[in-house]
């Protein structure tokens, strides 16, 4: 089967600054996949182009066998860093106006997820914690039946036990044919669920590799081989 | 019994040992059906893929067995589980006499100490 997200040459300026420079990387169906890079690797660009938010300065990013546009939009489901929903709305409401947008969202499956984290659906976005509120903006975005889902820094602002929650949320919730790229720098936290890792530095790929690969091979975790390689 | 993972090991090696762990402890006996890669994989807070893999390696050595459509069991094989066991507690004695020598005990002072730990022991 062909790669579900493919880049060649991909490059992003900011003015004169690169964020990504001439990146080539193809991204396998059915796996869980880390982006992992130290602050202004360039990881959230490389989300953001992914997913259409930003169009590339040169270079071409593939997914499904298409160039991102509306289409690709369809298959893509995206969680941002920071939240884009409206604080008045209710829980209930978000989850309407998402089986609207999304031909593939699964209103029960989000009503399931929000019940197991006791989380009530008709609660405003404004009385809950940052903690919830990340929650269930994640459930938005894991119900849809997605080929591939971009979590952009997904456990950031949960603690722990919450966070274990999410992982867990992730696992068991999505397609298994789907494809999940995370981005993030708690890596620790979600080297177990992971199949492959991304190392991403100054907008270079440094590494790609299965964890499995890295653990016999090196013989540490990849949190470990993180610290080695971004050692400052 | 907790999945406790270690980060210097591949994952899917050390998910067959837990399951080999339950296999010669009789958590799982013979003939038992195994739960699903899924639920397995919740259990242990693992990637699905991670489980699955783990489970092929034990199908390879003869310790699961797929059955078609109605699942993974485990072997029935009585004497596999008694050789498995046995490798497993060799290779945790070995490691023991290792560390013994590490600490500057001779083989026989060893024995010696097991012996008499084991008279003051009540489990």
């Amino acid at each position: 089967m062909s790669p579900i997200l493919e880049c060649r040459n991909l490059s992003k300026k900011y003015g004169y600054k690169e964020a990504l420079s001439g990146i080539d990387l193809s991204v396998e169906r059915g796996r869980i996949v880390g982006l992992l890079g130290p602050n202004g690797s360039g990881k959230s660009t490389l989300i953001k182009l992914s997913n259409g938010l930003l169009t590339p300065t040169n270079g071409e990013l593939i997914i499904n066998n298409m160039p991102v546009g509306p289409e690709t939009k369809k298959i893509v489901s995206y969680l941002p860093e920071r939240t884009y929903l409206n604080n008045w709305m209710k829980v209930c409401d978000i989850i309407d106006f998402f089986a609207d947008f999304y031909e593939n969202f699964d209103k029960n499956k989000a009503y399931e997820m929000l019940k197991r984290l006791n989380i009530n659906a008709k609660d405003r976005l404004k009385t809950m914690s940052k903690g919830t509120k990340e929650k269930v903006q994640l459930i938005l975005v894991m119900s849809r039946q997605a080929d591939l889902y971009l979590l952009d820094e997904p456990i950031g602002g949960v603690d722990p036990a919450a966070r274990d929650y999410i992982l867990n949320t992730i696992i068991s919730n999505y397609n298994p044919d789907g494809t999940i790229i995370i981005s993030t720098h708690l890596i620790s936290d979600i080297e177990q669920i992971l199949d492959d890792i991304i190392f991403i530095q100054n907008g270079t790929i440094v590494k790609t590799a299965s964890v499995d690969d890295i653990r016999s091979q090196e013989g540490k975790s990849v949190d470990a081989l993180f610290r080695e390689v971004f050692r400052c | 019994m907790a999945w406790e993972l270690k980060s210097d090991r591949p994952i899917y090696t050390q998910l067959q040992d837990y399951i080999k762990l339950g296999i010669i402890s009789g958590r799982y006996l013979p003939g038992d059906k195994l739960p699903s890669v899924r639920d397995l994989a919740e259990e242990a807070a693992v990637n699905p893929n991670t489980m699955q893999k783990a489970l092929a390696e034990l199908e390879r050595l003869g310790m699961v067995y797929t059955q078609r459509t109605s699942g993974r069991f485990i072997t029935e094989d009585i004497k596999m589980i008694e050789d498995l066991k046995e490798s497993i507690a060799k290779e945790h004695i070995t490691e023991f006499f290792e560390t013994m020598k590490k600490i500057g005990f001779s083989i026989q002072e060893t024995i010696q100490m097991i012996e008499k730990e084991a008279k003051e022991l009540t489990i």
